[in-house]
């Protein structure tokens, strides 16, 4: 239950401290004429590290966040990372992807799903102004800015998430295998061997 | 076990979409003066003291930033700057010549300047926010109510309109830009014949607006200029005071003013890059003002 706490804390504290440094500093930064958008990654960073209920809650949490601050019409955000949250917690729960790249491809995959996903919700509410085909340029750069940064942003997220998450059973298993010292496929004098080196 | 767990993780994430909905559902419905608004309104005033902090805080990383972006772009922005300045020195002789024999004949005739730009206060205020998304263009400043600015006032920045006021606090204001999906003004080249249209945005493309429904034939050139139009009638006033300039009229094809009344414009203001901007405050507020929709 104290984790559980300590885990809340520090995720309403990323949440705060993620959007107003996206909008008082990132997002006034011009990289190819688009600005970076830190908010989706860090949900999806926070659902590939916790599991898909953190996820959606965080999702929503940040969006409502965004929503709120940019004085935009409230649940569209939230709307969307909800659903990056999930499906980033539901690939972990599911594959428990391993390899270093994964945020990568998370990252570019919710960044994509926020930027057409924020498109198809503003032509359903209705727009009123000519669109440019220039549009889809511009969320392909975004998915690209974002890609960049979706490695640094998933390493900061879990400095300050893992503290706080609850011991998981298969990534203590996998620990042991890959530091060689609980694997079933050793034999017991390799292991010994091991044992006795590292003492 | 496990099917409690997944029962439990299904009905919260029905819950969280529910609750999205309901809001979008309620918020979209409601006028700016309703509950819902206000709670936001309440929660950007108490946000916007830790948004300035970190906006003074952050302020060097964007500074270094801005660094390289104008170093790589200062070569090819010196180039179509020296290019401005010739035809502009042409241009303001003429224009100085023009506005002195105006104001001597609006003295004559008793023309009703009530409108004009003179009888606003310039508002100078700091960007301490901005939107990262591609659909909405706001950014918010730091001056509200308190310094005199008020709802629906014009926005100015590198000389030329960046946007409107949309919400007001106290001490923080929140700016529609003119790239933003909802922005639309009544604008004029100034072509031999002043024509007129309304100006809207190219979504998706920050660098570009267009002004539409202009006569087929009207003799515009690219490079001219466009600026607000302005009008009064009675009591009625537009929400932009006449001549505040917006941008140039940028290449196009013949045929498309032919077939589609309308012409490309580039805005004036680097409006990726604002940092300081003129609120226009009105002195008196003795006419109802009004604005053209998208």
């Amino acid at each position: 239950m104290k984790a559980h706490i300590k885990l809340i804390w520090r995720l309403v504290a990323l949440a705060l401290v993620t959007v107003v440094v996206q909008e008082s500093a990132v997002s006034q930064i011009s990289i190819f004429g688009i600005s970076a958008d830190l908010t989706p990654l860090v949900v999806m960073s926070v659902g590939l590290l916790a599991g898909s209920m953190p996820g959606a809650i965080m999702g929503f949490g940040t969006g409502l966040l965004v929503d709120t601050v940019l004085v935009q019409t409230l649940g569209v955000t939230s709307l969307l990372y909800i659903a990056i949250g999930y499906w980033a917690g539901r690939l972990r729960e599911l594959r428990d992807p391993a390899h270093g790249l994964v945020p990568l491809a998370a990252g570019a995959a919710a960044t994509a799903f926020a930027g057409l996903g924020m498109t198809l919700i503003q032509f359903l509410l209705g727009v009123d102004s000519p669109v440019s085909l220039l549009l889809v340029q511009q969320i392909f750069i975004t998915v690209l800015v974002n890609t960049l940064l979706a490695l640094p942003v998933y390493a900061i997220v879990r400095k300050v998430v893992q503290p706080a998450l609850p011991d998981d059973p298969r990534r203590r298993r996998r620990r042991a295998y890959t530091t060689g010292g609980l694997s079933p496929l050793q034999q017991p004098s390799q292991r010994l061997g091991q044992m006795t080196r590292g003492s | 076990m496990h099917d409690k767990q997944v029962r439990r993780r299904r009905a919260v994430l029905a819950l969280l979409v529910c609750v999205s909905l309901i809001l979008l559902t309620a918020y979209f419905g409601e006028s700016p003066s309703s509950p819902l608004h206000n709670v936001q309104r309440g929660i950007v005033e108490v946000l916007s003291p830790v948004q300035q902090g970190a906006s003074t805080v952050l302020s060097p990383v964007r500074d270094v930033a801005g660094w390289f972006s104008d170093t790589l772009n200062a070569k090819t922005q010196r180039d179509r700057l020296r290019k401005q300045v010739d035809s502009l020195t042409k241009q303001v002789d003429l224009y100085r010549q023009q506005a002195t024999l105006t104001r001597q004949l609006e003295q004559q005739i008793k023309l009703d300047n009530s409108n004009s730009i003179d009888t606003y206060e310039p508002v100078a205020a700091d960007v301490i926010g901005r939107d990262p998304t591609l659909w909405y263009q706001t950014i918010t400043i730091d001056k509200g109510s308190d310094d005199g600015v008020r709802f629906n006032d014009p926005v100015t920045g590198y000389g030329a309109l960046v946007g409107k006021v949309t919400t007001v606090d106290p001490t923080v204001s929140v700016v529609t830009l003119i790239t933003d999906h909802t922005f639309a003004v009544a604008a004029e080249v100034l072509d031999s014949s002043g024509d007129t249209g309304i100006l809207v945005p190219a979504v998706g493309n920050p660098n570009q607006l267009l002004l539409q429904d202009l006569p087929g034939h009207a003799p515009i050139q690219p490079g001219q200029q466009v600026v607000t139009s302005g009008f009064k009638d009675g009591s009625l006033s537009s929400l932009y005071p006449a001549g505040i300039p917006i941008g140039q009229v940028a290449n196009f094809n013949t045929n498309e003013l032919l077939s589609n009344q309308q012409v490309p414009v580039s805005p004036q203001a680097d409006l990726r890059h604002l940092s300081v901007v003129q609120v226009l405050t009105r002195l008196s507020n003795n006419t109802a003002r009004a604005q053209v929709g998208p």
